[in-house]
């Protein structure tokens, strides 16, 4: 630092400390939930702060679903696969045709390319809230309503993907391109042997990203599915509170807010590196 | 933007192939859904699609002329100020701290972007239970501090909050801006900020946050479209828009108009009317944004 | 097998009234095995041309012949040609390796004899203990060879050298020089070399193109562009330091310098073949004019500067600037004298002030 003042140093720390413990609160509370009994939560009130003993009960019978005089609650295992495929699918998905369609606006001159790209670029400014009646009538119409299609088709196509692998691409040396098509390589070829390698963070950092976006989907798995066994996991979590506080099962609720947290936290911690650069370069 | 490459591969056939996929779900699931709700907009419709009457502008002005409409835009205003205001100050506040401390500043990054990974909905409900009236631990505190706290009655109470969720989850992405932002300022101008007699506290307003400024920039218009927008799920989780229709943010309305009180012309013409806000946010974005990078 | 022929090259950029033309009809025969070099200042279309010649532009209008056969709707891969670039161009991601290998590698080559002409490649060009390593653990120089490794393994017609040794400091350069020469000993493949550097293209060219604003100005050895430049642009641009060219008039058989003061050499008659009026240009290469006492030009001298072997005098003829090179082992003059200066007549270039053409 620039200069030598303990104090500004320790109200540095202190701040932060306050932040991260203010972030890390409300989980801190929910794992503490996911691990009482149902009664402990709703008749020591306030709850205690240190853990209980029921973690393996509870997130077992998250998993695997409960009937209890307060209600059923379906098992979380099925929504968590669902919430994988989804997540998984649409990070593929649109890393593979936001390539395609990146390679070629950046290497080929073909009539109305302009056109294409803008058409792209609207793209950004339909999130698919503002479409939802008429999205969701045209996958009625094409039969796609509750199948794993009708979650992931409509969101593959937005353009942040394709920007990013656009900018990217530009930086790309001509020379490269030049030396590959002496060498007789075709444009796929290039695609898949120089171009391809060369955009792995990009890939990476993406990746992070689309997988957050598909696992956290609400709204349009809440408008298109109607059996439960193709819920997601954040669309289960929510129909579970809606008994009124005192019917909820506070603790088996908590268990699946915590498993529905850990995939996306855990990708988000384990490639931290790429999805920093990736969140900031997208948005340039 | 639009950088000409000096290089291009010659094929006639294959760039079709290529963005084919994407101009494919384009058509069908943007393009030909916005036309019509556009065309739904202007028309009135049954709910069981029988019948359907050209009503030209009548289904927007009705809109402005519902009580309960304005009513929402002005929830969801209050609502955005509240969560781009206070989203911005506070990841600002943190990454001012981090980016001066030396050790450990790695590790208060983990710990702080995480609540990315964490769903809007998931985030709704983790603050349903903190502040659940019988059973939260925090509207305990509350109460035993004197304060009545019921957000299932109280519209106030209930869009605390809401906006207690949404910049919670934010925080992480806007504070990763910010710090990205300062990274960027060069070290030597706070130097010889330092170095002319300027304290930190003078060197962070005179020098960084001028700087900081396209950042700042471009944080409260994403903050803003994210507070239109991205927070549905933690309003559909934590208040259900409630009590009444006090916290109904503009998306959720079109939502429930659309879906449960099946209007289906109104619900059309207030995705429209959000379509030109997202539309003139983004605009506003790419074109000052992008102008003010430069120096 | 090799000969490059081109005829009446020419490159248009755009279309309509916007276009524009780069290169003007550019004509030359290239024998099987030449090293001929592409020489001019930037934007010559030096590079343009090397381009068209590895199909990596369009050539707009003319023929481009490699080997007997016109390639001009050939891509790059079809005409039997390897290039070596600026900046290298080697795939980052790829070992050293697998960059030589590459091109073999889509030519459907089998693995063995891949195998075969990468290491004698690597042999050749001592890389051999890189093979493994990634561009990025390579220095400038290695990396050049690595590129010239690449273009080496396909076995082609003709090489194509783009500026290969701007991005190489002066030491690297003067060694990466020595290389290419020796390559092109034991190969003996055509090769087209593109550079700006005057001193790079009198070294290494068997025959020089001297280009300027889309025009071929003078082919020939470095000898005969050196020693009978065809033109003022020529002599102005080969050799170091430039020729001096020295304006003025005709008159009967006499020529006179332009000077405003009227100072300047006394007149001089002109050879034969020059014509007799008119404005014309001189030109003196600065080793060719002598210090003596004979000597009919007054040189005021102003500056001195000393490079070792020689010395290099700097002054004027009149309003004329004048550099003369001076052995070392002579006593110089001191800035402020005024010395004579003789020049034989075989060393006088004369040239039309106007077109810049040579004259005899």
């Amino acid at each position: 630092m620039v200069e030598n003042r303990p104090l500004a140093d320790t109200l540095a720390h202190l701040v932060l400390l306050l932040g991260v413990l203010i972030v890390a609160f409300p989980v801190y509370i929910t794992f503490i939930a996911s691990t009482q009994t149902a009664e402990a939560i709703v008749q020591n009130v306030p709850m205690s702060l240190l853990p209980g003993d029921q973690l393996i009960p509870n997130y077992t019978r998250a998993l695997v679903g409960s009937n209890t005089q307060g209600g059923s609650n379906p098992p979380v295992a099925p929504m968590m696969m669902v919430s994988l495929i989804t997540a998984l699918v649409i990070a593929v998905g649109k890393i593979a045709i936001s390539l395609l369609s990146a390679f070629a606006v950046v290497y080929f001159r073909f009539p109305l390319r302009n056109f294409v790209f803008w058409m792209i670029f609207v793209t950004l400014m339909l999130p698919v809230e503002v479409r939802i009646l008429p999205t969701y009538k045209v996958v009625s119409d094409l039969g796609m309503l509750n199948t794993y299609a009708g979650l992931t088709i409509p969101l593959i196509a937005s353009a942040t993907a394709t920007f990013l692998f656009r900018q990217f691409f530009l930086t790309v040396p001509d020379e490269l391109v030049e030396a590959a098509r002496i060498d007789g390589a075709g444009p796929m070829r290039f695609f898949w042997d120089v171009l391809l390698p060369l955009s792995r963070t990009s890939i990476a950092a993406l990746f992070v990203i689309q997988f957050i976006y598909g696992w956290n989907q609400y709204l349009w798995p809440l408008l298109m599915t109607t059996s439960e066994d193709m819920y997601p996991v954040v669309m289960g979590i929510k129909r579970m509170i809606t008994g009124g506080d005192a019917a909820t099962e506070w603790n088996v609720v908590m268990a699946t807010a915590i498993l529905a947290m850990l995939p996306p936290a855990l990708v988000v911690i384990l490639m931290q590196k790429w999805f920093v650069k990736g969140l900031v370069d997208t948005e340039k | 933007m639009t950088v000409e490459k000096r290089v291009r591969f010659k094929s006639w056939w294959l760039p079709w192939v290529l963005v084919a996929p994407q101009m494919a779900i384009v058509l069908v699931f943007f393009f030909w859904p916005a036309g019509q709700a556009l065309v739904q907009s202007l028309l009135q419709e049954d709910a069981f699609g029988t019948s359907s009457e050209f009503v030209g502008l009548q289904n927007f002005v009705r809109l402005w002329q519902d009580e309960s409409y304005l009513a929402s835009f002005k929830t969801t205003a209050v609502f955005s100020v509240l969560v781009a205001g206070l989203g911005l100050t506070i990841s600002l506040a943190l990454a001012v701290m981090a980016d001066r401390v030396v050790r450990g500043a790695g590790v208060y990054k983990t710990l702080l972007i995480w609540p990315y990974a964490v769903a809007p909905a998931v985030a709704g409900v983790l603050w349903l239970f903190m502040f659940a009236p019988s059973v939260g631990i925090v509207s305990f505190w509350l109460r035993s501090a004197g304060i009545e706290w019921d957000a299932l009655l109280n519209s106030r109470h209930a869009m605390t909050l809401i906006v207690m969720a949404a910049v919670w989850k934010q925080v992480s992405y806007n504070f990763l801006f910010f710090l990205a932002g300062l990274h960027s300022i060069p070290k030597s101008l706070v130097e010889a900020a330092a170095i002319d007699g300027a304290g930190p506290w003078r060197r962070f307003w005179t020098v960084q946050f001028p700087l900081l400024t396209p950042t700042t920039f471009f944080l409260l218009v994403i903050n803003i479209i994210y507070a239109f927008f991205d927070t549905f799920a933690i309003v559909d989780a934590a208040t259900s828009g409630g009590p009444g229709k006090d916290t109904a943010i503009l998306v959720y309305k079109v939502y429930f108009d659309g879906f449960k009180a099946l209007d289906l012309g109104g619900s059309a013409a207030q995705s429209v009317v959000l379509m030109v806000i997202v539309i003139a946010l983004t605009v506003v974005q790419f074109r000052y944004v992008e102008k003010r990078v430069n120096y | 097998m090799g000969a490059i022929a081109l005829r009446n090259v020419e490159k248009t950029y755009g279309h309509g009234p916007k276009a524009v033309k780069v290169i003007h009809g550019v004509s030359a025969e290239i024998p099987d095995g030449e090293f001929i070099v592409i020489v001019g200042p930037s934007g010559c279309g030096k590079s343009t041309l090397l381009r068209m010649v590895a199909g990596l532009e369009e050539i707009t209008g003319g023929e481009i012949d490699i080997g007997g056969r016109v390639v001009n709707k050939l891509e790059p891969a079809e005409r039997d040609i390897a290039m070596v670039f600026q900046n290298y161009a080697l795939y980052p991601h790829m070992s050293v390796y697998d960059n030589m290998a590459y091109g073999l590698k889509i030519a459907k080559l089998p693995k063995a004899e891949i195998e075969t002409r990468v290491q004698k490649a690597a042999r050749i060009l001592e890389l051999g203990g890189l093979l493994d390593r990634k561009p990025r653990q390579l220095s400038g120089g290695q990396r050049q060879r690595v590129a010239m490794g690449r273009a080496i393994v396909r076995q082609p017609q003709v090489f194509l050298f783009d500026e290969p040794l701007s991005n190489l400091d002066a030491k690297l350069r003067a060694a990466t020089r020595l290389e290419i020469r020796k390559l092109h000993a034991e190969l003996g493949v055509t090769s087209l070399f593109v550079t700006h550097d005057q001193v790079e293209a009198m070294t290494l060219a068997q025959r020089m193109i001297v280009m300027n604003a889309g025009r071929i100005e003078q082919i020939g050895t470095p000898e005969q562009v050196y020693g009978q430049p065809a033109s003022t642009f020529v002599a102005g641009f080969i050799g170091s330091p430039p020729m001096n060219l020295l304006h003025g008039q005709a008159e009967g058989a006499r020529f006179t310098i332009d000077a405003a003061d009227g100072s300047a050499a006394p007149p001089l008659s002109l050879p034969a073949a020059a014509p007799r009026t008119g404005a014309l240009t001189l030109g003196v290469r600065p080793e060719h004019a002598e210090l003596r006492p004979d000597g009919a030009w007054p040189l005021k001298v102003e500056m001195l500067e000393m490079l070792g072997a020689e010395r290099l005098v700097y002054g004027h003829l009149g309003t004329t600037l004048f550099t003369l090179r001076l052995d070392a082992t002579l006593t110089p003059p001191r800035p402020g004298d005024t010395v004579p200066l003789h020049v034989s007549r075989e060393h006088l270039h004369w040239f039309d002030r106007s077109s810049g053409q040579r004259l005899a």
